[in-house]
């Protein structure tokens, strides 16, 4: 999937995983945005980057964050966005969904924002569409969402020095986080020593090719001198099999709380990529501490997706 | 001073030029931008020798330029800038070298996204006489003839600011 998203430049075509990216590539990205940073920070926040162009946003799944904050992030490149609500359109008369690109494509979408329940989905488009056509995968099924994850990664850098040193905590659903393996492999990319996992033994992954990954069962053991703490949203929907906890065990096992944070560094950051069910995987006195960047991760949600997309439109950065 | 040369003159020299001229058009009311990365550099030299509290800004202008198209977005070292507000000031933007004049019409887009200055004035240190748009500098401490394939720019070569050249393509 590395080279469907590079093109024969090794310029960024597609982002469909940050499993495979480069450092430098990363790094490329961080650059760009922070140079948008900047600019979120005037009166005007719209640069003529992307005038012009067409950005779709192509959601199957519900969302509402990753959503609006493409849709900001397009807009203050100035494309023109399309918002496909896709319950009422054609998917349910049964169009395919290669034909429902081809016809946006045909309308004169330059970029698409895919996200969908089924995994492979955004490759499946990618591999249709023209060369000048781009995928962005805003979250495929379990697989991969490649833009929370590298803004989490753009968030740690803003908050710690040397990606080379730090031991970073995963915390939750690891097995069916889409969000959990982008920071995995971006993490692993950037050269992160310690990436520890935390969650219930039948939540943990059985797949992850990363070698530097630790396994815990107890916050009290995974959190220890901990530099960051990501935590991950536990989807409610999901937890009512025999396997899974109930909420109040999920929160008193898992959910972190002040306690927790004596156990990692005293300048540990903590964060969480929404919406947070407070109550059940964090708590508010955590949520809102002088420790949370979370509120930090939507702002640099905004910039990583402008770069992203200005990347795939604009060669040789 | 503005005779039409051949070969580049010295960087030290010309810094010195547009200097003297920056201090006859400095006031209050007046504050410095530079465009990146030689902009930048002549800004670091001159923060010496004009008063101190001349305000100072950075334009990279890479996000407004009209050719990313054909040659790509770059990201430099140094992006924009702009710390004070920039309405009703006098805008002195300075740049190494007067090329085409795509960078300044890019850069006068970018600042007024950051307010309506009083006036904007283009000083350089070279102006190569190519203009491909109406835009010309006010002042430029001197005027070179040269290949339209040679690209000149200003380096900082540990701590000599000097002038680079090298050939293009296309």
């Amino acid at each position: 999937m590395t080279k469907l998203q590079l093109n024969k430049t090794g310029n960024l075509n597609h982002l469909l995983t940050t499993e495979g990216l480069e450092e430098d590539l990363i790094f490329k990205i961080f650059n760009l945005a922070d140079s948008f940073l900047n600019i979120n920070n005037r009166d005007i926040k719209n640069v003529p980057l992307l005038r012009g162009k067409t950005v779709c946003n192509l959601f199957f799944e519900n969302s509402t964050r990753t959503r609006t904050t493409f849709e900001i992030a397009a807009k203050r490149l100035s494309a023109d966005v399309i918002n496909l609500d896709i319950p009422s359109s054609s998917q349910s008369k049964g169009e395919s969904v290669l034909d429902t690109i081809d016809n946006l494509i045909a309308m004169g979408a330059d970029i698409f924002i895919i996200r969908h329940s089924q995994p492979g989905i955004p490759e499946k488009i990618a591999k249709h569409v023209r060369p000048n056509v781009h995928i962005i995968n805003a979250g495929d099924g379990h697989h991969a969402h490649p833009t929370q994850g590298l803004l989490d990664v753009f968030t740690i850098k803003k908050f710690k020095d040397n990606f080379k040193l730090l031991s970073t905590a995963i915390v939750g659903d690891i097995k069916h986080s889409r969000v959990a393996r982008s920071e995995i492999f971006a993490l692993s990319a950037l050269g992160v020593p310690d990436i520890r996992l935390i969650g219930p033994k039948n939540l943990m992954p059985d797949n992850i090719k990363v070698s530097n990954i630790k396994i815990f069962d107890s916050m009290e053991k995974g959190l220890k001198d901990v530099d960051v703490i990501m935590m991950l949203r536990i989807q409610k929907e999901r937890m009512t099999g025999d396997n899974i906890p109930s909420e109040e065990d999920y929160f008193t096992n898992f959910g972190l709380r002040k306690k927790h944070l004596g156990l990692s560094k005293k300048d540990a950051i903590v964060m969480h990529p929404g919406p947070m069910n407070r109550g059940v995987e964090i708590d508010s006195e955590v949520a809102d501490s002088d420790q949370s960047v979370i509120l930090s991760q939507v702002t640099f949600g905004i910039a990583i997706r402008m770069a992203v997309m200005a990347m795939l439109i604009g060669k040789n950065i | 001073m503005n005779s039409t040369n051949k070969t580049i003159p010295s960087a030290d020299n010309l810094i010195n030029i547009l200097s003297d001229e920056i201090s006859k058009e400095i006031d209050s009311n007046t504050c410095l931008i530079g465009i990146p990365n030689g902009g930048h550099l002549i800004i670091e030299s001159l923060q010496e020798s004009l008063p101190t509290n001349t305000e100072y800004g950075l334009i990279d202008a890479s996000f407004y330029r009209d050719d990313l198209d054909i040659s790509g977005l770059k990201v430099k070292d140094k992006t924009t800038n702009i710390n004070f507000d920039i309405n009703n000031k006098k805008v002195i933007l300075i740049d190494d070298v007067f090329f085409t004049g795509r960078t300044i019409r890019a850069a006068i887009n970018e600042i007024f996204d950051y307010g309506r200055p009083k006036e904007i004035l283009l000083y350089v240190l070279i102006d190569r006489q190519l203009s491909e748009l109406p835009i010309k500098p006010n002042f430029s401490a001197c005027e070179i003839n040269i290949s339209n394939n040679t690209y000149v720019d200003l380096k900082n070569n540990n701590g000599k600011l000097e002038f680079k050249t090298r050939q293009i393509n296309d």
